[in-house]
């Protein structure tokens, strides 16, 4: 993974195959950490499988015997000097969250969040998303729950629309200062 | 600089178009399938989706969606991105990136053109 906004989106995906409603992402750049946290109200798991679960060898899927997304994740904050940390209640849902040392030289960058945005929406399965975004004292918050009741009935996954709300994140993101993580 | 309200445009714009579609039959949807697992985002995947997003738009393709989906199990083989057109075999695209993803709708989805170059050989 290159970006950290990439892990985002895979773990985000992790979310809404377990039908979270309800996703809540949190980028957070302050003094010299960026924590990124992603919180779901989906299935979760049980405490056999979350201890197991930062294991690349552990996976839902059956296609094949490895599942990177956690490990990979867990290896890019830690490689900083960072943290990971999951926490898990079976029906209740899953947080995750790492935190990196933002100017170790070993810290992806955040990158393109905009567009991992954009794949989440693109294909509408149900899970509403909050996107926190934090810089310093500066903050933009997009919450596709209020996007959906602005576009009254017409459908988030429209390309026109899609292309709006990437340019709409990347304007905001930029304004607080945060295409510098 | 642009803030939720401002969809409204977009909104008002599509809401009349939305009258026209829904009364085509739903059954002649294409669907563009962007594996979309950790081996597919690594490899490149979310700029191809996003490229595939583009491309429909500039193009005001309607009945054409774009979707994601998990590992398909040919992980070395990705992006893969499958075509699916209703009466037609479904036609699966490897190791695919943004130039070929807009190739694949013009060639493919406009002209209906095969990007046989992009699929599975024995090499």
């Amino acid at each position: 993974m290159r970006e950290l906004a990439l892990n985002i989106l895979d773990i985000t995906e992790n979310s809404v195959k377990a039908k979270a409603s309800l996703v809540t992402v949190l980028v957070q750049a302050r003094n010299n950490t960026l924590t990124i946290r992603i919180e779901d109200d989906g299935c979760g798991m049980d405490a056999e499988f979350l201890a197991r679960v930062t294991d690349p060898f552990t996976t839902t899927r059956t296609t094949r015997k490895v599942g990177m997304g956690i490990p990979l994740f867990k290896m890019a904050a830690e490689m900083t000097g960072g943290t990971f940390d999951i926490r898990s209640e079976k029906g209740k849902g899953t947080t995750v969250e790492a935190t990196f040392v933002l100017d170790s030289i070993d810290r992806a960058p955040l990158g393109d969040l905009a567009d991992t945005v954009v794949t989440l929406l693109g294909d509408d399965k149900g899970t509403e998303f909050v996107f926190d975004i934090r810089v310093d004292g500066e903050k933009f918050v997009f919450d596709t729950r209020e996007l959906k009741k602005e576009l009254d009935g017409v459908s988030v996954t429209e390309p026109e629309v899609l292309l709006f709300v990437r340019d709409m994140i990347n304007e905001n993101i930029k304004s607080i200062g945060g295409e510098k993580l | 600089m642009k803030s939720i309200a401002d969809i409204k445009a977009i909104r008002d714009k599509m809401q009349s178009q939305i009258v026209l579609r829904d009364n085509q039959d739903a059954e002649q949807e294409i669907r563009i399938v962007v594996g979309m697992a950790t081996c597919g985002i690594s490899a490149g995947a979310r700029p191809v989706f996003n490229a595939l997003v583009d491309e429909v738009a500039a193009r005001n393709l309607h009945n054409v969606k774009v979707t994601r989906s998990g590992c398909l199990g040919m992980c070395k083989l990705e992006p893969i991105v499958e075509v699916h057109i209703p009466g037609e075999d479904p036609v699966t695209y490897v190791l695919v990136n943004p130039e070929k993803a807009k190739n694949i709708v013009a060639n493919h989805i406009v002209n209906g053109n095969i990007c046989k170059d992009y699929l599975i050989t024995n090499n």
